[in-house]
Protein backbone atom coordinates (compact mmCIF):
# COMPACT_ATOMS: atom_id res chain seq x y z
CA UNK A 1 0.00 0.00 0.00
CA UNK A 2 2.66 2.79 1.25
CA UNK A 3 5.03 1.28 -1.68
CA UNK A 4 2.74 3.31 -4.26
CA UNK A 5 3.51 6.66 -2.60
CA UNK A 6 7.40 6.09 -3.29
CA UNK A 7 7.57 7.07 -6.76
CA UNK A 8 5.27 10.22 -5.65
CA UNK A 9 8.43 11.06 -2.92
CA UNK A 10 11.01 10.54 -5.91
CA UNK A 11 8.89 13.18 -8.33
CA UNK A 12 8.86 15.79 -5.48
CA UNK A 13 12.70 15.14 -4.84
CA UNK A 14 13.27 15.61 -8.43
CA UNK A 15 11.68 18.46 -8.98
CA UNK A 16 12.92 20.03 -5.92
CA UNK A 17 16.65 19.21 -7.33
CA UNK A 18 16.06 20.67 -10.43
CA UNK A 19 14.86 24.53 -9.07
CA UNK A 20 17.75 24.36 -6.91
CA UNK A 21 19.94 23.49 -9.83
CA UNK A 22 19.02 25.86 -12.09
CA UNK A 23 18.60 28.81 -9.79
CA UNK A 24 22.14 28.10 -8.61
CA UNK A 25 23.15 27.61 -12.09
CA UNK A 26 21.92 30.65 -13.41
CA UNK A 27 23.51 32.42 -10.39
CA UNK A 28 26.41 31.17 -11.64
CA UNK A 29 26.64 32.27 -15.35
CA UNK A 30 24.97 35.51 -14.75
CA UNK A 31 26.74 38.41 -14.32
CA UNK A 32 27.03 40.28 -10.62
CA UNK A 33 27.19 43.86 -10.83
CA UNK A 34 25.30 44.97 -8.00
CA UNK A 35 24.62 48.83 -6.43
CA UNK A 36 22.20 50.51 -4.33
CA UNK A 37 19.44 52.01 -6.69
CA UNK A 38 19.19 48.25 -8.53
CA UNK A 39 19.21 46.57 -5.20
CA UNK A 40 16.31 49.00 -4.09
CA UNK A 41 12.61 47.81 -3.60
CA UNK A 42 11.05 48.46 -6.93
CA UNK A 43 7.92 51.35 -6.69
CA UNK A 44 7.52 52.83 -9.74
CA UNK A 45 11.14 54.63 -10.53
CA UNK A 46 10.85 56.54 -7.11
CA UNK A 47 12.66 55.98 -3.60
CA UNK A 48 10.05 53.23 -1.04
CA UNK A 49 7.57 54.27 1.25
CA UNK A 50 8.30 52.54 4.20
CA UNK A 51 8.52 48.34 4.51
CA UNK A 52 5.76 47.03 2.53
CA UNK A 53 4.95 45.07 5.76
CA UNK A 54 2.14 46.69 6.90
CA UNK A 55 -1.25 45.98 7.83
CA UNK A 56 -4.01 44.83 5.17
CA UNK A 57 -7.47 44.68 4.52
CA UNK A 58 -9.23 42.18 7.29
CA UNK A 59 -11.50 41.33 3.99
CA UNK A 60 -8.45 38.48 3.87
CA UNK A 61 -8.99 36.72 6.98
CA UNK A 62 -12.91 36.66 6.44
CA UNK A 63 -12.09 34.69 3.05
CA UNK A 64 -10.10 32.86 5.04
CA UNK A 65 -11.81 31.60 7.62
CA UNK A 66 -14.36 31.04 5.44
CA UNK A 67 -12.70 29.10 3.50
CA UNK A 68 -11.52 26.49 6.37
CA UNK A 69 -15.43 26.23 7.30
CA UNK A 70 -16.36 24.54 3.88
CA UNK A 71 -13.06 22.77 2.92
CA UNK A 72 -13.53 20.50 6.58
CA UNK A 73 -17.54 20.21 5.18
CA UNK A 74 -15.76 19.40 1.76
CA UNK A 75 -13.27 17.03 3.55
CA UNK A 76 -16.63 14.94 5.06
CA UNK A 77 -18.26 14.86 1.93
CA UNK A 78 -15.72 12.81 0.25
CA UNK A 79 -16.09 9.49 1.99
CA UNK A 80 -19.78 9.56 1.67
CA UNK A 81 -19.62 10.42 -2.03
CA UNK A 82 -16.94 7.55 -2.14
CA UNK A 83 -19.71 5.29 -0.54
CA UNK A 84 -22.74 6.70 -1.72
CA UNK A 85 -24.44 3.93 -3.77
CA UNK A 86 -23.85 1.45 -0.09
CA UNK A 87 -25.58 4.27 2.06
CA UNK A 88 -28.61 4.79 -0.27
CA UNK A 89 -31.57 7.22 0.70
CA UNK A 90 -30.26 7.23 4.30
CA UNK A 91 -27.13 8.80 3.92
CA UNK A 92 -28.46 11.16 1.22
CA UNK A 93 -31.16 12.23 4.00
CA UNK A 94 -28.05 12.72 6.76
CA UNK A 95 -25.91 14.52 4.44
CA UNK A 96 -28.34 16.67 3.22
CA UNK A 97 -29.01 17.82 6.84
CA UNK A 98 -25.25 18.56 7.18
CA UNK A 99 -25.30 20.54 3.97
CA UNK A 100 -28.61 22.79 5.00
CA UNK A 101 -26.94 23.28 8.67
CA UNK A 102 -24.20 25.06 6.56
CA UNK A 103 -25.68 26.46 4.36
CA UNK A 104 -28.17 28.24 6.70
CA UNK A 105 -24.91 29.68 8.41
CA UNK A 106 -23.53 30.56 4.70
CA UNK A 107 -26.64 32.32 4.06
CA UNK A 108 -26.28 34.59 7.72
CA UNK A 109 -22.77 35.58 6.69
CA UNK A 110 -23.47 36.66 3.79
CA UNK A 111 -26.09 38.88 5.34
CA UNK A 112 -24.17 39.71 7.40
CA UNK A 113 -21.56 41.17 4.64
CA UNK A 114 -18.68 39.16 5.72
CA UNK A 115 -17.63 38.70 1.53
CA UNK A 116 -18.84 42.02 0.79
CA UNK A 117 -15.87 43.50 -1.14
CA UNK A 118 -16.03 47.78 -1.70
CA UNK B 1 9.29 -2.60 -3.98
CA UNK B 2 12.80 -3.31 -5.24
CA UNK B 3 15.56 -1.75 -7.59
CA UNK B 4 14.18 -2.66 -10.77
CA UNK B 5 10.92 -0.91 -9.25
CA UNK B 6 12.64 2.25 -8.57
CA UNK B 7 14.55 2.12 -11.67
CA UNK B 8 11.03 2.09 -13.99
CA UNK B 9 9.77 4.94 -11.78
CA UNK B 10 13.01 6.66 -12.51
CA UNK B 11 12.62 5.85 -16.16
CA UNK B 12 8.48 7.51 -16.03
CA UNK B 13 9.43 10.29 -13.76
CA UNK B 14 12.44 11.33 -16.37
CA UNK B 15 10.07 11.31 -19.70
CA UNK B 16 7.40 13.08 -17.90
CA UNK B 17 9.60 15.93 -16.90
CA UNK B 18 11.22 15.85 -20.62
CA UNK B 19 7.80 16.04 -22.15
CA UNK B 20 6.20 18.85 -19.87
CA UNK B 21 9.45 20.82 -20.00
CA UNK B 22 9.09 20.75 -24.11
CA UNK B 23 5.69 21.30 -23.97
CA UNK B 24 5.84 24.47 -21.89
CA UNK B 25 8.55 25.79 -24.56
CA UNK B 26 6.02 25.17 -27.44
CA UNK B 27 2.94 26.39 -25.36
CA UNK B 28 4.89 29.81 -24.54
CA UNK B 29 4.86 29.88 -28.00
CA UNK B 30 1.81 28.65 -29.71
CA UNK B 31 0.54 31.39 -27.00
CA UNK B 32 2.49 34.23 -28.12
CA UNK B 33 1.95 33.20 -31.80
CA UNK B 34 -2.38 32.71 -31.08
CA UNK B 35 -2.56 36.23 -29.28
CA UNK B 36 -0.54 37.20 -32.35
CA UNK B 37 -3.06 36.37 -34.89
CA UNK B 38 -6.29 37.22 -32.45
CA UNK B 39 -4.57 40.78 -32.01
CA UNK B 40 -3.85 40.57 -36.00
CA UNK B 41 -0.22 40.61 -35.60
CA UNK B 42 2.42 38.21 -36.68
CA UNK B 43 4.25 37.56 -33.24
CA UNK B 44 7.47 36.02 -32.56
CA UNK B 45 8.68 34.27 -36.31
CA UNK B 46 12.21 34.74 -36.88
CA UNK B 47 14.74 32.20 -34.02
CA UNK B 48 13.97 28.88 -36.22
CA UNK B 49 11.61 27.95 -38.99
CA UNK B 50 8.48 29.65 -37.99
CA UNK B 51 9.65 31.17 -34.72
CA UNK B 52 9.51 27.84 -33.25
CA UNK B 53 12.99 28.04 -31.59
CA UNK B 54 11.77 31.37 -29.77
CA UNK B 55 11.34 29.88 -26.13
CA UNK B 56 15.00 28.45 -26.34
CA UNK B 57 16.48 31.41 -26.65
CA UNK B 58 14.13 33.22 -24.67
CA UNK B 59 15.25 30.60 -21.78
CA UNK B 60 18.97 31.08 -22.38
CA UNK B 61 18.73 34.51 -22.51
CA UNK B 62 17.43 34.65 -19.10
CA UNK B 63 19.82 31.68 -17.42
CA UNK B 64 22.44 34.24 -18.06
CA UNK B 65 20.38 37.46 -16.95
CA UNK B 66 21.72 38.93 -13.41
CA UNK B 67 20.15 37.21 -10.66
CA UNK B 68 18.74 40.30 -8.29
CA UNK B 69 17.71 39.93 -4.93
CA UNK B 70 16.35 42.98 -3.19
CA UNK B 71 18.47 44.46 0.12
CA UNK B 72 15.04 44.30 2.21
CA UNK B 73 14.08 41.04 0.64
CA UNK B 74 14.01 37.90 3.17
CA UNK B 75 16.92 36.07 1.03
CA UNK B 76 15.49 32.62 2.04
CA UNK B 77 11.79 32.71 1.79
CA UNK B 78 12.57 34.91 -1.87
CA UNK B 79 14.48 31.51 -3.08
CA UNK B 80 12.51 29.22 -1.65
CA UNK B 81 9.34 30.10 -2.62
CA UNK B 82 9.99 29.23 -6.73
CA UNK B 83 11.09 26.20 -5.92
CA UNK B 84 7.78 24.90 -4.31
CA UNK B 85 5.67 26.86 -7.14
CA UNK B 86 8.44 24.14 -9.60
CA UNK B 87 8.03 21.10 -7.28
CA UNK B 88 3.92 21.26 -7.25
CA UNK B 89 3.89 22.35 -10.75
CA UNK B 90 5.64 19.21 -11.85
CA UNK B 91 4.56 16.90 -8.82
CA UNK B 92 0.54 17.32 -9.29
CA UNK B 93 0.78 14.93 -12.86
CA UNK B 94 2.25 11.97 -10.85
CA UNK B 95 -0.90 10.26 -10.39
CA UNK B 96 -2.76 11.12 -14.24
CA UNK B 97 -3.09 8.00 -16.17
CA UNK B 98 -1.89 8.12 -20.19
CA UNK B 99 -3.25 4.98 -21.06
CA UNK B 100 -4.98 1.96 -19.96
CA UNK B 101 -3.16 -1.12 -21.26
CA UNK B 102 -0.06 -2.33 -19.74
CA UNK B 103 3.74 -2.53 -21.26
CA UNK B 104 6.26 -5.45 -20.25
CA UNK B 105 9.90 -3.37 -19.10
CA UNK B 106 11.99 -5.36 -17.51
CA UNK B 107 9.94 -8.52 -17.46
CA UNK B 108 7.15 -6.47 -15.43
CA UNK B 109 4.05 -5.20 -16.14
CA UNK B 110 4.16 -1.53 -16.33
CA UNK B 111 0.61 0.73 -15.88
CA UNK B 112 1.23 4.26 -17.71
CA UNK B 113 0.79 5.92 -14.61
CA UNK B 114 4.03 7.25 -12.28
CA UNK B 115 1.85 6.72 -9.06
CA UNK B 116 -1.46 4.69 -8.88
CA UNK B 117 -2.40 5.83 -5.64
CA UNK B 118 -6.22 5.18 -4.14
CA UNK B 119 -6.47 8.62 -3.32
CA UNK B 120 -5.69 9.98 -6.63
CA UNK B 121 -8.17 12.84 -6.61
CA UNK B 122 -7.29 14.05 -2.93
CA UNK B 123 -3.89 14.16 -3.92
CA UNK B 124 -4.51 16.20 -6.58
CA UNK B 125 -6.53 18.94 -4.58
CA UNK B 126 -3.86 18.83 -1.90
CA UNK B 127 -1.20 19.61 -4.28
CA UNK B 128 -3.19 22.30 -5.85
CA UNK B 129 -3.40 23.91 -2.34
CA UNK B 130 0.30 23.71 -1.68
CA UNK B 131 0.38 25.82 -4.98
CA UNK B 132 -0.92 28.93 -3.07
CA UNK B 133 2.23 28.68 -1.00
CA UNK B 134 4.55 29.45 -4.03
CA UNK B 135 2.88 32.89 -4.47
CA UNK B 136 1.83 34.12 -1.23
CA UNK B 137 6.08 33.39 0.02
CA UNK B 138 7.35 35.11 -2.92
CA UNK B 139 4.61 38.18 -2.45
CA UNK B 140 5.79 39.03 1.05
CA UNK B 141 9.25 37.75 0.98
CA UNK B 142 9.93 40.26 -1.62
CA UNK B 143 8.96 42.88 0.93
CA UNK B 144 7.47 45.05 -1.72
CA UNK B 145 3.92 46.54 -1.77
CA UNK B 146 2.83 45.59 -5.18
CA UNK B 147 4.45 42.02 -4.35
CA UNK B 148 2.69 41.75 -1.29
CA UNK B 149 -0.98 42.92 -2.99
CA UNK B 150 -0.30 40.66 -5.88
CA UNK B 151 0.46 37.41 -3.08
CA UNK B 152 -2.52 38.07 -0.73
CA UNK B 153 -4.76 38.49 -4.05
CA UNK B 154 -3.67 35.00 -4.92
CA UNK B 155 -3.98 33.44 -1.83
CA UNK B 156 -7.48 34.84 -1.38
CA UNK B 157 -8.77 34.03 -5.09
CA UNK B 158 -7.32 30.11 -5.24
CA UNK B 159 -8.85 29.31 -1.90
CA UNK B 160 -11.94 30.51 -2.41
CA UNK B 161 -12.09 28.75 -6.63
CA UNK B 162 -10.84 25.80 -4.63
CA UNK B 163 -13.81 25.09 -2.86
CA UNK B 164 -15.54 25.17 -6.02
CA UNK B 165 -13.41 23.13 -7.60
CA UNK B 166 -13.50 20.40 -4.62
CA UNK B 167 -17.50 20.68 -4.68
CA UNK B 168 -17.25 19.67 -8.46
CA UNK B 169 -14.79 16.84 -8.25
CA UNK B 170 -17.49 15.32 -5.82
CA UNK B 171 -19.98 14.44 -8.22
CA UNK B 172 -17.85 12.51 -10.51
CA UNK B 173 -16.78 10.46 -7.63
CA UNK B 174 -20.51 9.81 -6.92
CA UNK B 175 -20.76 8.61 -10.35
CA UNK B 176 -17.14 6.81 -10.32
CA UNK B 177 -17.54 5.83 -6.34
CA UNK B 178 -13.51 5.44 -6.00
CA UNK B 179 -11.06 8.27 -5.95
CA UNK B 180 -8.38 6.10 -7.69
CA UNK B 181 -7.71 8.11 -11.18
CA UNK B 182 -7.53 4.82 -13.28
CA UNK B 183 -11.09 3.46 -11.93
CA UNK B 184 -12.12 7.13 -13.17
CA UNK B 185 -11.29 6.97 -16.72
CA UNK B 186 -11.79 3.08 -16.60
CA UNK B 187 -15.30 4.17 -15.84
CA UNK B 188 -15.47 6.55 -18.43
CA UNK B 189 -16.00 4.09 -21.24
CA UNK B 190 -17.37 4.64 -24.87
CA UNK B 191 -19.14 7.67 -24.55
CA UNK B 192 -19.69 7.78 -21.11
CA UNK B 193 -17.76 10.85 -20.86
CA UNK B 194 -18.10 12.67 -16.81
CA UNK B 195 -18.77 15.81 -19.38
CA UNK B 196 -22.24 14.27 -20.17
CA UNK B 197 -22.92 13.03 -17.15
CA UNK B 198 -21.90 15.33 -14.98
CA UNK B 199 -22.42 19.00 -17.80
CA UNK B 200 -22.57 21.68 -14.71
CA UNK B 201 -19.98 19.92 -12.55
CA UNK B 202 -17.46 19.85 -15.88
CA UNK B 203 -18.49 24.21 -16.43
CA UNK B 204 -17.65 24.75 -12.61
CA UNK B 205 -14.63 22.72 -12.63
CA UNK B 206 -13.12 24.07 -15.76
CA UNK B 207 -13.91 27.64 -14.45
CA UNK B 208 -12.32 26.85 -11.26
CA UNK B 209 -9.79 25.20 -12.79
CA UNK B 210 -8.84 28.60 -14.71
CA UNK B 211 -8.84 30.80 -11.31
CA UNK B 212 -6.57 28.18 -10.21
CA UNK B 213 -4.12 28.40 -12.70
CA UNK B 214 -4.06 32.43 -12.30
CA UNK B 215 -4.90 32.38 -16.27
CA UNK B 216 -7.11 34.98 -17.55
CA UNK B 217 -9.98 35.77 -17.12
CA UNK B 218 -8.57 35.35 -13.46
CA UNK B 219 -4.99 36.41 -13.64
CA UNK B 220 -5.49 39.34 -11.05
CA UNK B 221 -2.38 38.55 -9.12
CA UNK B 222 -0.54 39.38 -11.84
CA UNK B 223 -2.99 42.30 -13.28
CA UNK B 224 -0.05 44.27 -15.42
CA UNK B 225 -1.87 48.22 -14.79
CA UNK B 226 -2.01 47.93 -11.27
CA UNK B 227 0.40 45.65 -9.91
CA UNK B 228 2.97 45.58 -12.05
CA UNK B 229 3.99 41.94 -12.15
CA UNK B 230 2.39 41.05 -9.27
CA UNK B 231 3.83 38.65 -7.39
CA UNK B 232 6.60 38.29 -9.00
CA UNK B 233 8.04 42.34 -9.59
CA UNK B 234 11.15 41.57 -7.52
CA UNK B 235 11.86 38.48 -9.44
CA UNK B 236 14.81 38.66 -12.15
CA UNK B 237 17.14 36.03 -13.91
CA UNK B 238 15.70 32.07 -13.44
CA UNK B 239 13.90 32.56 -10.82
CA UNK B 240 11.59 34.25 -12.80
CA UNK B 241 11.51 31.56 -15.32
CA UNK B 242 10.87 29.40 -12.52
CA UNK B 243 7.28 31.16 -12.13
CA UNK B 244 6.76 31.19 -15.79
CA UNK B 245 7.61 27.76 -15.78
CA UNK B 246 5.61 26.83 -13.03
CA UNK B 247 2.34 28.67 -14.34
CA UNK B 248 2.51 27.32 -18.05
CA UNK B 249 2.83 23.52 -16.37
CA UNK B 250 0.50 24.41 -13.87
CA UNK B 251 -1.57 24.83 -17.12
CA UNK B 252 -0.70 21.69 -18.80
CA UNK B 253 -1.66 19.91 -14.73
CA UNK B 254 -5.09 21.98 -14.88
CA UNK B 255 -5.25 20.03 -18.86
CA UNK B 256 -4.05 17.08 -17.76
CA UNK B 257 -6.65 16.83 -14.71
CA UNK B 258 -10.17 17.63 -16.72
CA UNK B 259 -9.19 15.28 -19.47
CA UNK B 260 -8.98 12.53 -17.05
CA UNK B 261 -12.05 13.94 -14.65
CA UNK B 262 -13.82 14.76 -17.36
CA UNK B 263 -13.44 14.11 -20.98
CA UNK B 264 -12.62 10.21 -20.72
CA UNK B 265 -8.77 10.67 -20.30
CA UNK B 266 -7.20 7.67 -22.44
CA UNK B 267 -10.27 6.54 -23.72
CA UNK B 268 -10.96 6.12 -27.14
CA UNK B 269 -14.92 5.16 -28.18
CA UNK B 270 -15.20 2.08 -29.93
CA UNK B 271 -11.46 1.04 -29.94
CA UNK B 272 -11.54 -2.38 -28.37
CA UNK B 273 -14.20 -3.30 -31.09
CA UNK B 274 -11.06 -3.43 -33.70
CA UNK B 275 -9.36 -5.77 -32.06
CA UNK B 276 -6.12 -4.05 -32.65
CA UNK B 277 -2.55 -5.48 -31.51
CA UNK B 278 -1.54 -4.07 -27.69
CA UNK B 279 1.50 -1.71 -28.61
CA UNK B 280 -1.13 -0.14 -30.70
CA UNK B 281 -3.65 0.18 -28.63
CA UNK B 282 -1.68 1.78 -26.51
CA UNK B 283 0.19 3.94 -28.82
CA UNK B 284 -3.72 5.37 -29.73
CA UNK B 285 -4.80 6.04 -26.19
CA UNK B 286 -1.98 7.87 -25.33
CA UNK B 287 -2.17 9.87 -28.77
CA UNK B 288 -6.02 10.69 -27.62
CA UNK B 289 -4.55 11.73 -23.99
CA UNK B 290 -2.99 14.18 -25.69
CA UNK B 291 -4.73 15.20 -28.69
CA UNK B 292 -7.98 16.13 -25.55
CA UNK B 293 -5.14 17.86 -23.59
CA UNK B 294 -3.81 19.81 -26.42
CA UNK B 295 -7.33 20.95 -27.60
CA UNK B 296 -7.95 22.29 -23.57
CA UNK B 297 -4.89 24.16 -23.38
CA UNK B 298 -5.96 25.59 -27.01
CA UNK B 299 -8.78 26.33 -25.21
CA UNK B 300 -7.29 28.02 -22.57
CA UNK B 301 -5.00 30.30 -24.97
CA UNK B 302 -8.00 31.21 -26.89
CA UNK B 303 -10.27 32.32 -23.41
CA UNK B 304 -7.32 34.63 -22.23
CA UNK B 305 -7.44 36.58 -25.51
CA UNK B 306 -10.79 36.90 -26.13
CA UNK B 307 -12.06 37.36 -22.51
CA UNK B 308 -11.20 40.59 -20.44
CA UNK B 309 -10.26 40.37 -17.02
CA UNK B 310 -12.84 40.38 -13.94
CA UNK B 311 -12.62 43.32 -11.30
CA UNK B 312 -11.47 42.16 -7.69
CA UNK B 313 -15.15 42.64 -6.64
CA UNK B 314 -17.01 40.49 -8.82
CA UNK B 315 -14.39 37.90 -8.92
CA UNK B 316 -14.98 36.82 -5.19
CA UNK B 317 -18.90 37.62 -6.08
CA UNK B 318 -18.51 34.79 -8.44
CA UNK B 319 -16.23 32.84 -6.44
CA UNK B 320 -18.68 32.72 -3.27
CA UNK B 321 -22.14 33.38 -4.06
CA UNK B 322 -22.39 31.74 -7.74
CA UNK B 323 -19.48 28.98 -8.19
CA UNK B 324 -19.77 27.95 -4.09
CA UNK B 325 -24.27 27.30 -4.42
CA UNK B 326 -24.44 25.65 -7.79
CA UNK B 327 -21.54 23.46 -6.88
CA UNK B 328 -23.50 22.64 -3.97
CA UNK B 329 -26.58 22.13 -5.99
CA UNK B 330 -24.99 20.09 -8.15
CA UNK B 331 -23.89 17.77 -5.60
CA UNK B 332 -27.34 17.25 -4.65
CA UNK B 333 -28.96 16.78 -7.77
CA UNK B 334 -26.71 14.03 -8.09
CA UNK B 335 -27.28 12.15 -5.37
CA UNK B 336 -31.17 12.47 -5.93
CA UNK B 337 -30.82 11.92 -9.79
CA UNK B 338 -28.50 8.44 -9.03
CA UNK B 339 -31.01 7.32 -6.08
CA UNK B 340 -34.22 7.51 -8.43
CA UNK B 341 -32.39 5.93 -11.70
Amino acid sequence: MIESYIPILLIIGIAVIFGVVSINLSWLLGPQRPYREKHSTYESGVDPVSTAHYRFSVKYYMVALSFIVFDIEVVFMYPWAVQFRELGWTGFVVMSVFIVVLAVGFIYELKKGALQWD
Amino acid sequence: MDFTDILISLIKIVVMFGVVLLTVAELVYTERRISAFIQNRLGPNRVGWKGLLQPYADVLKLLLKEDIVPTAANRFIHTLAPVISIAVAFSTLAVVPIAGETIRLFGREVQMVIADVNIGVLYILALTSMGVYGLTLSGWSSNNKYSLLGGLRSSAQMISYELAMGLSVIGVIMVTGSLRLTDVVAHQSGWMWNMILQPVGFVTFVVAAFAETNRAPFDLPEAEPELVGGYHTEYSSFKFALFFLAEYANMITASAVIVTLYLGGWQVPYLELLNLPVGVTIALQILAFMLKVAFMLFVFQWVRWSVPRFRYDQLMNLGWKVMLPIALANVIVTGIVMLLL
